[in-house]
């Protein structure tokens, strides 16, 4: 019985291959008697539609790791800065702490679909894009080319919006543990208007100030964010910090963090979630992200041995807050330089910018004496600004052939790559974003200052926010 | 009666309960305590400030004992709970008035 089904099969499927051959020979003999012109237009229209297929499985690829990549950015704020944030406070603020992440992604995310998304990717001056993607008027599922071409332009839309959401996230740290929680909020609604979208539009945004690629004044390579997010929100902390004061009690009370656990979590979150960050920056799944993959692990590995041999060398010992604080400092320096340099370069961008923030944390902040309650400026400014330097120095076409003269020919990049202009542009970038985020910042706080006023009540503060602010604890034993 | 309390190395707890349960020391009340005598604290670090932590973390063992047991218990902590090291804790004797138990209202040892 068995036998006769496999006969069955053998003899139908033989008789299918059969008649497919006649079938094909016969094709040939009909073409032949069609114009030689109509022969070339069907060739034509193959080969389009191959191309065509081609570039549907780019553009399934690309958008695949640019939806994976906008969720890993999400994942730095909450958790991971929450987290990182959370553990450094003491135990009466932690919610408070985690709040202020935790609503910025909520509070964000609907000023950029009103109006944010226009403001930074929408055509307009040099310094501010217009109004013509407002309510994201004009986003949807095809690509834009002009800034990526095989990813839908919503894909774009929400990855930037990521960004938009943890560069306000990290000035949390300089405030924190005194803050109100309505100030927050207003503070950071203007500061996304006054500060964020401007800077993005001038870095990343068509025809901006100092993009590199679409046409900008003064080229300032910043690959993910250095000037961006980095700069504008270290230097705003600063600025919020000097204008806020001290916490009361600081700094003849102690204030250790209450959970470097808590922090060594998500820490760990954040470098992860970098990948997203940076080599999502390459905007499609290509060799240059691997590039910026690579470059953001190593500039992260080399400064967590940086700062943690720093602090070995001068207390003895080389403590865990340490090396994870050596590691986001060195994430942060790589992010302008992750697709622009190579992994050596990254090795060494990433041990200067852990020294270089374990000084500015440990012994700068004391020389001065501000209370910049988490080293927001000490890691996120000072790692920023170093990171968007040395990226003029370690910039290379070899990774990146960012510059091409008009017959298409890479010129050179960066310093060690024959092109010592570069820094100055990269000055040029880094200083626009220190003003615009010391001026802007500045401005808001008078504002909210009138408004709301900025800084909770004394015995509040001593009886800690998350119970004055938000009527919870954090961890509640007798439950 | 007397009441003992007991500051102990929390690393001893066990070797103390163990001791204290082959002399017929029933019950106890264990507190988690911070203080210091002559043990100095430490140093932590954090981003380069430094914090002393002189408030060391202890167990307080309380115990409510008719005189009889006193000196066994007293002799018992001291070999159990002891390491020889500055921070090792102190044993304090006081004499107590009263006892009652709240469920019937038995007094004095019969109470304890």
């Amino acid at each position: 019985m068995k036998r006769l089904i496999y006969i069955v099969i053998f003899v139908f499927g033989t008789g299918l291959f059969a008649a497919r051959g006649i079938a094909q020979t016969a094709q040939p003999a009909g073409a032949s008697v069609q114009s030689a012109s109509s022969l070339q237009t069907a060739t034509a229209a193959q080969s389009q539609k191959l191309e065509g297929e081609i570039a549907n499985a780019q553009g399934a690829g690309d958008n695949a790791w640019m939806l994976v990549c906008a969720a890993l950015v999400l994942m730095m704020t909450g958790p991971g800065l929450a987290l990182f944030y959370g553990g450094l406070v003491r135990k009466k603020n932690v919610l408070a702490t985690m709040m202020q992440s935790f609503s910025l992604m909520a509070l964000v995310t609907v000023i950029w679909a009103v109006i944010g998304f226009s403001l930074c990717f929408g055509s307009g001056t040099s310094f501010i894009g217009g109004l013509s993607h407002l309510f994201l008027h004009g986003v949807g599922s095809a690509p834009d080319p002009t800034y990526a071409g095989t990813i839908p332009f919503e894909t774009y839309m929400i990855y930037q919006l990521m960004f938009a959401i943890i560069t306000p996230a990290l000035i949390c740290g300089a405030f924190a543990e005194r803050m109100k929680f309505s100030a927050m909020v207003l503070f950071m609604v203007l500061w996304s208007f006054i500060v964020y979208d401007p800077m993005a539009h001038m870095v990343w945004g068509k025809g901006g100030f100092l993009n590199a690629a679409l046409g900008g004044a003064f080229p300032t390579l910043d690959f993910a964010g250095g000037t961006v997010v980095h700069i504008t929100s270290g230097v705003s902390a600063l600025v919020c910090a000097l204008y806020l004061g001290k916490r009361v009690g600081y700094p003849s009370e102690p204030m250790p963090p209450h959970s470097v656990v808590l922090s060594f979590i998500g820490a760990c979150l954040l470098w992860v979630g970098w990948f997203g960050f940076n080599a999502g920056s390459a905007l499609a799944a290509n060799g240059l992200a691997t590039s910026a993959f690579v470059a953001t692990h190593f500039g992260a590995a080399a400064a967590a041995i940086g700062w943690g041999l720093a602090e070995w060398l001068r207390n003895g010992k080389p403590s865990v807050l340490g090396v994870i604080s050596g590691a986001v400092a060195g994430l942060v320096a790589i992010t302008p330089a992750s697709g622009f340099v190579g992994p050596m370069s990254a090795l060494i961008i990433g041990f200067v910018a852990g020294v270089f923030c374990y000084l500015m944390v440990s012994k700068v902040k004391a020389r001065f004496g501000y209370d910049d309650s988490l080293d927001a400026f000490g890691v996120h400014g000072a790692g920023g600004t170093i990171g968007a330097l040395l990226t003029g120095v370690f910039a290379s076409s070899a990774i990146n052939p960012i510059f091409k003269d008009g017959q298409g020919k890479a010129l050179p990049v960066g310093l060690i790559d024959g092109n010592a202009g570069q820094i100055v542009n990269q000055l040029v970038g880094v200083l626009i974003s220190w003003v615009l985020a010391i001026v802007g910042t500045l401005i808001i706080l008078k504002i909210v200052d009138v408004l709301v006023g900025l800084r909770v009540r004394e015995e509040h503060e001593i009886q800690g926010l998350d119970l004055a602010l938000h009527g919870e604890e954090g961890y509640t034993f007798e439950a | 009666m007397k009441k003992i309390e007991a500051i102990i190395q929390p690393s001893r707890l066990e070797h103390v309960k163990a001791a204290l349960h082959e002399i017929g020391v029933e019950g106890m009340t264990v507190l988690e305590v911070r203080g210091h005598g002559r043990q100095k604290g430490h140093t932590e670090v954090y981003r380069g400030r430094e914090y002393n932590v002189d408030l060391l973390p202890k167990l307080k063992l309380e115990m409510v004992l008719p005189d009889r047991l006193v000196d066994p218990t007293v002799d018992a902590i001291l070999k159990s709970a002891k390491t020889g090291k500055i921070g090792d804790g102190k044993i304090f004797i006081y004499p107590l008035e009263e006892a009652i138990r709240i469920r019937n209202e038995e007094r004095g040892e019969a109470a304890l």
